[in-house]
């Protein structure tokens, strides 16, 4: 008995430093900060974005998720910054905003659904 | 049909009774014409007696039938099956006495630009007893490679983004597109390029000539707060200005809205697809559902008539009911 206790303990330690060691191991995107990338939703319904004002920190990722019966594209306003394909109902689109300002955008089908994000 | 219209008592061109006897034939048909005078000779349809003495002068008359918003690969509740009651909206116009002599498609041919709707609705639309099909983009046909695809299958000798014009037995054809490059904040767009083209392209056309324009987005302000009007329409207009006949034929809204303003004659079709609601009464401009058993009283196609020598534009709205 005292040997299964044993073993039993020495994978318990085992496990224990194998998750330990798990969560010491850098984030993938190769972020700076200790804390892992937040991602942030934009719901668009009746075609709108909603926030329409967003407001996130530098290195932020967003994603639009699309609930209307008729596609939308995500555009920024300059079309060149980010621009979604188009989004069909319940599909998404995610862009990283690493640099402070505010961001404004559109739908380039549906030029008068218009928001902003404000990344700090 | 025998009916037509034909006493002209208040001589202000309008004959109510007959009027109300075409109403009966057409049921929700909303019969319009851009010329008072013209309804005491002109006959809704073919088969008139009318129609064929007319048909005897050079130029004629003719009949072509507007379609619109197809949306072919749509799929939701609003109507599941878009390729259906497209194909219903054909047997239609192949249930007339006789052919129209072409029919125009207003736009949003597709609904998310795929390879595979557009082949269906071209094979739909093939089995129309019509000779021609003519084309202007919405802007689902327009969502990949920037309309690349929609120029490859119906852009052959059309200009810059699609547009074009034709002449046919006298009248002068112009379609144009308002569903590229939207600014954010804005309307439809015709664009410099566009405009400065359709300025030179009526230039030389004599003023009593009949113009029918066709674009998807309306060219008049019907409602911006959902994006119905077009930016820059007033200064195309502008270059129309001075013919004695205009008439504006565009989708895009889902529903049958009209206008005349002076010579201007503005027209809305029904989608062949799903309607959408009226203006400001519902939160977005997004497909409206009804009724299974309602919904093709909410579709339909818009019939045509032009009539040599007097300008006239005779249209009737049906419905697929």
């Amino acid at each position: 008995m005292k040997s299964i206790k044993l073993i039993c303990a020495a994978a318990a330690i085992l496990a224990t430093a194998l998750a330990l060691g798990a969560a010491a191991r850098p984030g993938l995107a190769g972020s700076e900060s200790d804390k892992p990338a937040s991602a942030t939703e934009i719901k668009i319904d009746n075609f709108s974005f909603g926030p329409a004002t967003l407001t996130v920190p530098a290195g932020t990722t967003i994603t639009w998720k699309n609930n209307d019966d008729v596609p939308h594209v995500v555009s920024s306003d300059d079309g060149k910054m980010f621009k979604s394909k188009a989004l069909d109902t319940d599909d998404h689109f995610s862009f990283t905003f690493t640099k402070p300002g505010t961001y404004n955008y559109y739908c380039a089908i549906h030029p008068k659904m218009t928001a902003r994000i404000v990344v700090q | 049909m025998a009916d037509f219209i034909k006493d002209n008592i208040n001589k202000d061109g309008i004959d109510r009774r007959g009027f109300l006897q075409c109403m009966a034939w057409a049921g929700t048909g909303v019969l319009y014409t851009v010329h008072g005078g013209i309804l005491k000779s002109l006959p809704l349809m073919q088969g008139a007696a009318n129609a064929h003495d007319m048909a005897k002068m050079k130029g004629a008359d003719f009949s072509f039938i507007q379609i619109s918003d197809s949306h072919i690969g749509f799929s939701k509740e609003a109507n599941p099956d878009v390729t259906a009651t497209l194909q219903v909206a054909v047997d239609r116009i192949n249930s007339a006495a006789a052919p129209p002599d072409f029919l125009l498609h207003t736009g949003d041919i597709s609904q998310l630009s795929k390879p595979s709707e557009f082949d269906t609705a071209e094979q739909v639309l093939k089995s129309a007893k019509a000779s021609k099909i003519f084309y202007v983009p919405g802007e689902h046909d327009v969502l990949t490679d920037n309309g690349q695809q929609y120029l490859d299958r119906f852009g052959k000798d059309t200009k810059g983004n699609g547009w074009y014009s034709f002449d046919h037995k006298g009248a002068h054809f112009i379609g144009l597109v308002n569903v590229m490059d939207l600014k954010a904040g804005g309307l439809g767009s015709l664009g410099s390029d566009q405009l400065k083209w359709l300025q030179d392209d009526v230039r030389n056309l004599k003023s009593s000539t009949p113009v029918i324009v066709f674009a998807h987005i309306p060219l008049w302000t019907v409602y911006p707060e959902w994006g119905w009007g077009t930016d820059d329409s007033e200064q195309a207009l502008g270059y129309l200005k001075r013919f004695g006949s205009v008439s504006v034929l565009n989708g895009h809204i889902h529903q049958i809205m009209q206008k005349v303003e002076g010579n201007v004659t503005f027209h809305t079709a029904l989608s062949t697809a799903f309607p959408q609601p009226a203006p400001g009464t519902a939160p977005s401009p997004g497909p409206m559902k009804v009724p299974a058993d309602q919904l093709r009283s909410v579709l339909g196609i818009s019939h045509v008539n032009y009539v040599q020598g007097n300008h006239a534009l005779a249209l009737v709205d049906s419905t697929l009911a």
